[in-house]
């Protein structure tokens, strides 16, 4: 049983992480909060005193801002569809019996440890480049006019990439969710002559539930940053500005971090939304 | 688990799921191919598989042009010196949690889960700020201190997971026997507790060598690792595909390879212990 002496020796062993983390939390989300109340143009005379919430409605009231959303929305929805759609038939297909199972996985689950830089660039070069990219060529064959992927379906393009990356993650995760499932329930099944559909319906599907979740949350937070595919290919370009984008652009490009700071608060808002929905299946796990 | 199935069926699924796989790392594939391949036949119509001259040519030439060592040297130091670090801070926190818990331990732990889901962005401009104060803008060291934060929640949360497991009654059992604190710590929890660090080691240095938003934003000549490296091709120059797979594969295939090690690490560490 813990002692007094060990309970304190246990804070004293936590303290550095706990001191840290609460540095990296507070510090930079104070001069945002401080900032985004403030006209503040650093090449352009600098800090000009408080304007209220001046920044918050111009933010949302910029041309740019709905545009915006509505790429973000669509990007996260698109990738999100297509990962967890596929993931769960192909974490299905990678449970059955077959040889060489293992090789299949690592092969599956690849795209996953390549950095966003590459897979970005060689997508949009070696795949995509409506000259000389192997989509060009496949479509040359067939007797179609090569597309101009990263301008024509620009956002078709980012979240193909994205979920390319993403795939193996759902993938992974479902796998090992579809592992823990009782076979004898399925077999069960198989016996009474359920058919493919129900035993998907009704046993693979409800068991998936939690693991679907958790794929939707964590993807969510993370897709809602994705920075790297969009710098390197179109560099915001071809309506494929994203809200984290277009704050990057107001904040470091243009040097109006008034106006950024305000859209970085609203970044941080929708993400804790997400994080709470999050935190609430973590936290339940956490009593078990 | 094998179920027995007929062998009509397991052809059929190995079938099937080969074809996806190769499908879905034919990128890669087609990435390594490329880069041993000179750049008119990298852009040769119909494409070439693997009837082509093998070559060694583009390494050369991209070491050569680039610096390549610089930038592995600072993904290597970047990447390697946030995951000791970020063990240094993480260790004994998942250590007090896991054995001595309290009541916030539960608290603690969502808390630090939650500072791990603030967007990069909605705080780029500070952190660049106070890079630029400090004199750390484009250094080494600035760089494993932000990669060290955004990781150690993932830590933490590995480490505790791993952990927890380890039972208790072993404890008690050694300290009945008379077993010393530094006897128990170096005989019984540290064989026990060595693969759950070695994973979470692994999982974070795969993490901090892909991240692309602070390593870009940060860096500009010096401390610039390989995502910025890969990054400095996104302009097209003449012919360059070649190049750019060659390129790309020494950015990624020292990660494939430790990665095809941690997949299921990987579960663990990026669901915060929420599927097993």
């Amino acid at each position: 049983m813990a002692t007094k002496a060990s309970r304190s020796a246990a804070r004293l062993m936590m303290a550095p992480a706990v001191i840290l983390l609460l540095g990296w939390m507070l510090v930079p989300l104070i001069m945002t909060l401080w900032f985004s109340f403030r006209t503040y143009l650093p090449l352009r005379g600098g800090d000009q005193g408080w304007t209220g919430f001046d920044n918050y409605v111009r933010f949302v009231s910029s041309s740019a801002f709905w545009p915006a959303v509505q790429t973000t929305l669509l990007i996260v929805l698109g990738v999100l569809v297509i990962t967890v759609c596929l993931g769960i038939l192909l974490a299905i297909l990678l449970d059955q019996p077959m040889w060489g199972q293992g090789v299949v996985r690592i092969l599956v689950i690849a795209p996953f440890f390549v950095m966003p830089t590459v897979s970005a660039l060689v997508w949009k070069n070696m795949f995509m480049d409506p000259v000389n990219g192997l989509l060009a060529h496949l479509w040359r064959f067939f007797g179609a006019e090569p597309v101009s992927w990263l301008s024509d379906a620009s956002l078709q393009s980012i979240i193909m990439i994205v979920s390319w990356q993403w795939l193996p993650f759902a993938t992974l995760i479902l796998l090992t969710a579809i592992q823990s499932l009782d076979s004898e329930q399925l077999e069960a099944a198989e016996m009474d002559g359920a058919p493919v559909l129900k035993r998907f319906f009704y046993i693979i599907l409800p068991h998936l539930s939690r693991a679907i979740t958790i794929v939707i949350l964590i993807q969510t937070i993370f897709l809602l940053a994705i920075f790297a595919e969009i710098f390197v290919t179109t560099g915001g370009a071809f309506g494929t500005r994203t809200l984290s984008y277009l704050i990057f652009q107001r904040v470091l490009e243009s040097q109006n971090v008034g106006l950024g700071s305000a859209g970085g608060v609203y970044a941080i808002i929708l993400a804790n939304i997400v994080a709470i929905f999050l935190m609430r299946i973590v936290g339940k796990n956490l009593d078990t | 688990m094998a179920r027995a199935v007929s062998p009509r069926r397991k052809l059929i699924n190995t079938g099937l799921a080969w074809a996806i796989g190769l499908l879905i790392f034919f990128p890669i594939l087609w990435t390594i191919l490329t880069s041993f391949k000179t750049e008119a036949q990298a852009i040769a119509s119909p494409p070439l598989f693997l009837g082509f001259d093998w070559t060694l040519e583009n390494y050369g030439v991209v070491m050569e042009r680039s610096d390549y060592g610089r930038f592995l040297m600072n993904s290597i130091i970047i990447a390697g010196g946030s995951t000791i670090l970020g063990l240094i801070v993480a260790v004994p926190a998942a250590w007090s949690m896991a054995f001595v818990p309290s009541r916030r331990t539960k608290d603690i732990l969502l808390w630090m889960l939650s500072t791990k889901m603030l967007p990069a962005v909605g705080v780029l401009y500070p952190i660049y700020l106070l890079f630029i104060q400090l004199g750390l803008l484009d250094s080494r060291a600035g760089l494993v201190i932000v990669m060290m934060l955004i990781n150690l929640p993932i830590i933490v949360w590995m480490l505790y997971t791993y952990f927890r497991e380890i039972p208790v009654e072993i404890l008690e059992a050694a300290r009945m026997d008379g077993a010393t604190l530094k006897e128990e710590v170096l005989y019984i929890l540290t064989p026990m507790a060595v693969p759950g660090i070695a994973s979470t080691m692994l999982l974070n240095f795969i993490l901090a060598w892909n991240e692309a938003f602070w390593t870009l934003n940060l860096t500009a000549v010096d401390a610039a690792p390989l995502t910025a490296f890969i990054a400095s091709y996104s302009s097209p120059e003449g012919l360059f595909f070649a190049k750019l797979s060659a390129a790309s594969t020494m950015a990624i295939a020292p990660i494939l390879i430790l990665g095809w090690f941690s997949q299921k690490q990987l579960v663990r560490g990026l669901t915060f212990g929420a599927v097993k």
